[in-house]
């Protein structure tokens, strides 16, 4: 095409900017050529990662041992124990499992109940877990009675990433991760929900509370929360704020239905059992956009913070194993490792376990 | 196959507009597609087949692949938007300077076709984020090339008809990504890395379509012709009827609510539950599929401006929806039918009109501009929804819209060109 008119269009002949030597039969050929061999490429791809995948439901030698078994929640049900997601390869694999507190590297004892996420308090447990759809994966929030028995339960609109149960066992909340809606998937949001058993009011999620921030009501359509945590008084929950780029510790409150914020840049937070003070991820400027957060203390007392003993950078909600000792996860070779740090800031990480996930103390 | 070698292997690559059309066509009896855009269009397909089987697996492999948690914040910031405009505009100068829109357009694919096998490689936030600019990079790149291709092989009354085609087959290629993605993790549980190898022989397919069938470099420039400086480029809004039409998709474009916010208001209006939230996406796509190829003929029979402006009344009608809320069973998918027939309203007629005030060989730059102009808008009126939700609250804020988006439909309509 030309800048002229075309009625000054040189006449009709191939362009000799434009080899074009193909004929149309070459180009099919050259066309179904490609097309095997993608073909053979991605076939082969899905081979690899299937067999891949079903070798991770045979059990790996020097793993840990795993027996199917009895596993409860409720509190005087055996002893000081962990109950977690064992990550171990094996048919075991993804199943809520459990150790004594005191032989955390022992033969574990599975369910037979799968979970993603997990956490148990008070006789009570919740898991996240996937289901098989019709066309993707969906995921469900079931919570579970002490002899893992179904109570309860909900779909959930993204992947799972946080759970909790309160200390007396009567209130659970949970996060999942919401995956963008725009071209290459990059909004992404949270939403977590929190349900009173007592009552069985369900708030499907908490950007209907009433926010506080400064002192004023805040309003807008970017809040996202994630990461719950519950007082003993079965009302009072902390959790992290984001909005505007920025995260905030709220302290929430069910009756009321509102949420204050109390400080910024606080991911996360656990607190101890005696209610005093709080362990989170925190984002420290100048570390690396990879690995950018590190465990620190607050004591709610004072707002003081103390950087713990991780020299490693955390992506995870704690739980304390006593007043003293917080537990997390870290990446490992099969899946998570599960490691075990004083919470005053002095001494150092100490590997508690190998392949598990989302630990509970219980008894 | 969708490409019908039916041209004469001496033919030139891409006929004069006038010549486009076999003669003897009756009014009322069509010419056969452009073979040119059906390559196109299969070429958009596959290519969105290829991105989409990422994007939907993307969030799934950052939490369960990656073990990472981007809670609450996106990959790419607001800044990436204006740098997105910038490479847009780059794109439809160039192709329209060295007169090679299908090597602008295939860089551009061919970039995107890149990310893919990088995907493999980039295992933190940082790098994957990086690998999504490119791939964004990408198709910023090559869009206003390609539509201007589609612009240049379709005669002038069959643009809006060129144009459906080509965006019904760019959503058919986003309905089905996801289901081939999530069809390949049901059989390799944790198989990330088979869907990224997958998609970037997808991805692959559609670049190497491009290069065998789409028609290359145009004619050699008459003797003693201009090549297009920028200047010319940009002096093209000095021409009445593109000011007119960039002015009217600008205005308009600072009055759409972005579709994030419309699907959750859509949630909060009906209170839809949370597990069907994620397929909402998918019902304006099918709509959008549906309706692209029968608005785009209307608009070459009764005018593209009228359909242009009647998918903006379709998205005033579903803010009032939306703002009348109530339980009606029905409500949801009226609110995506008509969600959906905006889309395929005002996608490709906008482009199909903006060619008609675009000479050709300014074609590429001519519809970035007007693409540029109106992503910017939205992108504006999206920070302005958000901050009106914070000030005001969501049905005071979509209230709003609903009526600068009237007023600004009301202004389009006294705003018409001067033949009309």
């Amino acid at each position: 095409m030309t800048a002229t008119p075309p009625t000054t269009t040189p006449p009709e002949a191939p362009s000799p900017a434009d080899p074009s030597p193909l004929t149309p039969r070459r180009r099919m050929l050259i066309l179904v050529s490609a097309v095997v061999l993608l073909a053979v490429v991605g076939a082969l791809a899905f081979v690899r990662a299937s067999s891949r995948a079903d070798e991770k439901n045979h059990a790996r030698a020097g793993g840990p041992a795993v027996s199917h078994g009895e596993v409860t929640l409720a509190p005087d049900g055996g002893g000081r124990r962990l109950v977690f997601r064992n990550m171990a390869w094996g048919p075991f694999r993804d199943e809520l499992a459990t150790v004594p507190a005191d032989a955390p590297d022992g033969p574990r004892t599975a369910s037979g109940v799968k979970c993603l996420r997990f956490h148990s308090a008070g006789g009570t447990g919740i898991c996240l877990q996937a289901e098989a759809g019709a066309v993707q994966e969906s995921y469900r929030a079931v919570v579970l009675d002490s002899h893992l028995k179904k109570i309860a339960d909900r779909p959930l609109a993204g992947i799972p990433t946080r759970a909790r149960v309160s200390p007396g066992g009567h209130l659970v909340a949970w996060t999942v991760f919401v995956g963008g809606d725009s071209y290459a998937g990059t909004d992404f949001s949270t939403r977590t929900s929190l349900l009173d058993l007592r009552t069985g009011k369900y708030d499907a999620s908490l950007e209907d509370f009433t926010i506080r921030k400064d002192g004023e009501t805040y309003r807008t359509a970017d809040v996202n929360f994630w990461g719950v945590t519950f007082a003993a008084d079965e009302k009072t929950f902390y959790a992290t704020l984001a909005t505007g780029g920025h995260t905030y510790l709220v302290r929430g409150d069910l009756a009321e239905r509102t949420v204050t914020t109390l400080r910024e840049n606080l991911e996360c937070p656990s607190l101890s059992p005696d209610g005093t003070r709080l362990v989170f991820k925190k984002r420290v400027p100048g570390l690396s956009a990879d690995a950018p957060w590190r465990l620190y203390l607050l004591d709610l007392a004072s707002m003081k913070e103390t950087p713990l003993a991780e020299e490693r950078s955390v992506d995870d909600q704690v739980v304390w194993s006593d007043d003293r000792t917080v537990v997390y996860s870290l990446p490992g070779d099969f899946g998570a490792d599960l490691y075990s740090l004083p919470a005053d800031g002095s001494g150092a990480p100490a590997r508690l376990m190998p392949s598990a996930l989302a630990p509970a103390f219980l008894g | 196959m969708y490409v019908a070698d039916s041209r004469a292997n001496n033919a030139p690559a891409v006929l004069p507009e006038s010549q486009a059309v076999a003669p003897g066509i009756r009014p009322g009896r069509r010419a056969a597609l452009a073979p040119t855009v059906l390559a196109l269009g299969t070429v958009s397909l596959i290519t969105d087949v290829s991105s989409e089987m990422v994007t939907a697996v993307l969030p799934l492999y950052l939490v369960a692949g990656l073990g990472l948690s981007p809670l609450g914040f996106g990959l790419l910031d607001g800044v990436y938007n204006g740098v997105s405009a910038l490479v847009r505009l780059t794109g439809g100068h160039l192709g329209d300077r060295f007169g090679r829109h299908k090597a602008l357009a295939g860089i551009g694919y061919g970039l995107s076709a890149l990310c893919k096998p990088l995907l493999l490689l980039a295992h933190t936030l940082p790098a994957i984020g990086a690998v999504l600019a490119l791939d964004r990079t990408g198709k910023g790149l090559r869009t206003a090339p390609r539509d201007a291709l589609i612009s240049l092989a379709a005669a002038p009354e069959d643009r809006g008809r060129a144009f459906g085609v080509h965006r019904a087959m760019d959503t058919a290629g986003a309905l089905i990504g996801p289901i081939l993605a999530f069809l390949i993790l049901r059989g390799a549980a944790g198989g990330y890395d088979a869907v990224f190898t997958v998609s970037a022989c997808v991805a692959a397919l559609g670049v190497l379509v491009l290069v065998l069938f789409v028609p290359g470099r145009r004619a050699v420039p008459a003797p003693g012709a201009e090549p297009v400086s920028l200047r010319a480029s940009l002096g093209l809004l000095r021409r009445r009827d593109l000011r007119r039409i960039s002015l009217g998709a600008l205005l308009l474009g600072l009055c759409t609510v972005s579709d994030a916010f419309v699907f959750l208001l859509l949630q909060r209006a009906t209170g839809i539950a949370d597990r069907w939230f994620a397929l909402l996406p998918l019902g304006t796509a099918a709509a959008f599929f549906l309706l692209a190829l029968p608005l785009g003929r209307l608009a070459d029979r009764v005018g593209r401006r009228r359909v242009f402006l009647g998918g903006h009344l379709a998205l005033l009608l579903v803010y009032g929806l939306l703002l009348a809320g109530g339980g009606h069973p029905a409500l949801p998918y009226a609110v995506l039918l008509l969600h959906g027939g905006f889309y395929a309203a005002t996608d490709g007629v906008l482009m199909a009109e903006a060619a008609g005030a675009v000479p050709e060989e300014h074609r590429g730059g001519g519809l970035a501009l007007v693409q540029t102009g109106q992503a910017l808008a939205r992108f504006a009126a999206s920070l302005g929804f958000g901050a009106a939700w914070t000030l005001w609250g969501a049905r005071p804020a979509l209230a709003v819209a609903a009526v600068l988006l009237a007023a600004a439909v009301a202004c389009c309509v006294r705003l018409r060109p001067a033949d009309a």
